[in-house]
């Protein structure tokens, strides 16, 4: 595995499926007494957020925590712009502290990236801008594949705010590369530009697409937050209009397969992309996703930082009373 | 007195050409040094009128840790360049005659080019009220040229206002063509399959081409004189054509950049390709080079916009727009346009010196190279390659998108009014200012 994970493209089928693996392992320590393995032990990893994030930060921080890494988390909110530092030199002065990992979070596209370029450390993304968030996209897999087992040939469908969605764009590569099939769904607006060269079927019509009229029969659902402010730019009418056409709500719930997991990467916004019954549903696997997250980060920080091939005998190994 | 031997004007045959008091004395085969004339011998170099620039930043008030006029002076002559217009967005903005006599006497003072400022169209380019641009023709600065660059002038009513009131000045309106409400301040990327999937804020190229379509029929209501600076599509070059067909005065440039790169190079994100306009596609970029080959495009303006590395240093969204070009553009356009044949060296002169000249209402450059034209004069040599290195550039900063690119044509010597400004490729710094004359 490279030095970083910037992107969800950066990781073969194979290396996507070690880190899944590896998951599995790390999971099976939160049923443990003492939730600790020493993989990372004498090792620093700072969260460098550019932008509010409760739920990533957090993943990471335990994550890190339960590696045995010395965490520290750094808020770096508001652009370096309005702050008169430029990214380069915040980006320096933090991994100047000794730092072997950098997990950053950034509100800018490619901001990530540019870090990695600058600093010597390990870098992860932790999400940046409208483009990835590819860890994001590892954990659904994680999650897809413990419903639904080898994902190849599955068919998953993604609904929402697409334009804006880093989440979208990270597990369409990343599901591709499984080989499971991906139809993304959106009203014309929030589609981004050229995604008809993606390689994945778009749709404007949720209900023919989840009867499966428009690609085939669906095994999953990934419901994307779509922002209110969105309505000022004129994406959509109102709330009203999109839950009509786009939020997953009990009629459509019902055209999903009996096995066919709902997925939502969070926050919700319950009553606008994703009704109660719907998030509430013995289908929805939310709290499984946010379970996942901190399994599937340990997998990465452990995979990236430590450059560990084989974790086969960590979960042994880390057995500490 | 030089007596420059075996130039090759405009790449015809090899002659003498002797420059005395700041014209062209004479020009002729195996002419004799007259007493005290100094001789350059051209080796066979192309011979151009002097470059003219319709489009540079010089960053001179206000921001002089990244250019000052006297740095962006000494790249336009390493350029090739005679004449420059230094674009209004200084800090305070070139919006009244004070500024724009300023910009004027502190361009004679680096005695490299003439340095023509360029007024705002509206005050402090906010887009609400008229700049004052009767004070700023009737100075000493002349301002023939009107611009809100690095804003557009969106409002139709005030667009229309402007348009009418230069009348009286035979100014020209160079317009910065980009809707601010279909490209707004998070644009940053050509609004298509690549923005899509960086996850960069898109500008359309519909953005620039519904202003200019608006703009020509503008100007053909009010019969004013209009400039589209850097044009960047095809949709562009066509609705431009359209206007010219119909006898709209409308005149076009286009940037070295958009004439060479694509948007596929966003794909680092790297900043040092952020510039506004955005770099298109490659079908974009073989309409500006057909509609600069067939005149549609009247010239090509640099654009020359030099930033600090702290302004460029950010993620690629946050990051200044702009790049040098002051240096680069006659390689470039050599490159695209000369060894691919869609323009000849007279082509070229041309484009990068006759029109913009006329744009600008700039007497003295531009002009014939004959008997008792001014010596304003460009020698190229296109045989000679040359690598870009950012640090050996003249301007303050570094942020050329061709570094590590070799471009043809190295500028062998440039003259100002029979003075070298450049010789041997080396800047030639005048022992004092000189004269120009108003």
């Amino acid at each position: 595995m490279s030095r970083h994970l910037l992107s969800a493209a950066d990781l073969s089928a194979a290396e996507i499926t070690q880190i899944l693996d590896a998951a599995e392992q790390m999971d099976a320590i939160q049923n443990r007494e003492v939730k600790k393995l020493p993989a990372l032990r004498g090792r620093t990893v700072v969260n460098l957020f550019f932008e509010d994030s409760t739920r990533t930060r957090s993943s990471f921080e335990i994550a890190g925590k339960w590696l045995s890494a010395d965490v520290i988390n750094v808020s770096a909110k508001g652009s370096s712009v309005s702050k008169g530092e430029s990214l380069r030199d915040t980006a320096l002065t933090v991994a100047a502290m000794g730092v072997d990992a950098l997990v950053v979070r950034h509100a800018t596209s490619g901001a990530v990236q540019r870090i990695a370029g600058w600093v010597g450390c390990h870098v992860i993304n932790a999400g940046d801008g409208t483009h990835e968030h590819p860890t994001q996209a590892l954990l659904d897999a994680f999650t897809l594949r413990r419903r639904l087992g080898d994902l190849s040939g599955r068919h998953v469908v993604i609904v929402g705010d697409l334009v804006h969605s880093r989440v979208a764009r990270s597990n369409v590569l990343l599901l591709r590369t499984l080989g499971a099939q991906v139809t993304l769904v959106a009203p014309p607006t929030l589609m981004p530009s050229g995604v008809a060269s993606w390689d994945c079927v778009t749709s404007w019509d949720l209900d023919l697409t989840l009867a499966g009229k428009v690609a085939g029969d669906v095994d999953a659902v990934m419901m994307l937050r779509v922002q209110r402010e969105r309505m000022a730019g004129g994406y959509f009418a109102t709330e009203r209009e999109y839950a009509a056409g786009y939020g997953l709500g009990p009629a459509r719930l019902e055209l999903l397969p009996e096995h066919a997991p709902v997925l939502h990467p969070g926050p919700m916004n319950r009553g606008l992309e994703i009704s109660s019954v719907a998030a509430d549903s013995p289908r929805s696997v939310v709290l499984d996703q946010v379970r996942a997250g901190v399994a599937v980060r340990m997998a990465v920080l452990y995979h990236v930082v430590a450059g560990a091939d084989e974790p086969a005998d960590l979960a042994a190994a880390g057995e500490t009373r | 007195m030089i007596l420059l031997r075996g130039a090759r004007p405009l790449g015809g045959p090899a002659v003498d050409l002797l420059l005395a008091d700041g014209t062209i004395a004479e020009i002729g085969s195996r002419l004799t040094a007259p007493d005290g004339a100094e001789t350059i011998d051209a080796g066979g170099a192309v011979l151009l009128p002097g470059l003219v620039d319709l489009h540079t930043h010089l960053r001179e008030p206000g921001r002089e840790d990244a250019e000052t006029i006297a740095t962006g002076s000494a790249a336009a002559a390493l350029g090739g360049f005679t004449a420059v217009h230094a674009m209004a967005n200084t800090n305070p903005v070139a919006d009244n005659a004070e500024i724009v006599e300023q910009v004027l006497s502190l361009g004679r003072q680096a005695g490299l080019v003439d340095v023509r400022p360029v007024g705002a169209v509206s005050a402090g380019l906010a887009g609400e009220r008229l700049a004052e641009i009767g004070g700023m023709a009737r100075s000493a600065a002349a301002v023939r040229v009107f611009s809100d660059d690095g804003h557009c002038v969106s409002d139709a009513r005030l667009m229309r206002r402007a348009l009418e009131y230069l009348k009286p000045f035979d100014a020209v309106l160079a317009q910065h063509a980009q809707d601010p409400r279909l490209a707004d301040g998070n644009a940053c990327a050509h609004e298509g399959e690549l923005s899509g999937r960086l996850g960069l804020p898109g500008w359309p190229g519909v953005a620039e081409e519904s202003i200019i379509a608006r703009d020509v029929m503008l100007a053909r209501h009010t019969g004013s004189r209009l400039h589209v600076c850097h044009v960047s599509t095809a949709g562009s070059v066509e609705v431009i054509r359209w206007a010219k067909g119909r006898g709209v005065d409308v005149t076009a440039e286009v940037c070295p950049h958009h004439l060479l790169l694509t948007c596929e190079l966003l794909t680092s994100y790297d900043p040092v390709y952020k510039v506004n306009p955005p770099l298109r596609p490659a079908e974009d970029v073989q309409a500006l080079r057909a509609g600069l080959a067939d005149g549609t495009i009247d010239a090509v303006a640099t654009d020359h916009a030099p930033h600090a590395p702290h302004d460029k240093d950010h993620a690629f969204g946050d990051a200044a727009f702009g790049m040098l070009g002051l240096q680069t553009a006659l390689g470039v356009v050599i490159s695209v346009m000369v060894e691919t044949g869609l323009l000849d060296w007279a082509g070229l002169a041309d484009r990068m010196s006759v029109r913009p000249a006329v744009i600008g209402r700039l007497a003295g450059h531009g002009r014939p190279i004959a008997e008792g034209e001014p010596a304003n004069l460009t020698l190229v040599d296109p045989a000679q390659r040359w690598l870009v290195r950012p640090a050996e550039l003249a301007s303050l900063s570094r942020n050329t998108p061709f570094a590590g690119q070799q471009l043809p044509g190295r500028v062998v010597a440039t003259f100002l009014r029979g003075r070298p400004t450049v010789r041997d490729g080396a800047l030639v710094r005048p022992g004092r200012p000189t004269a120009v004359p108003a």
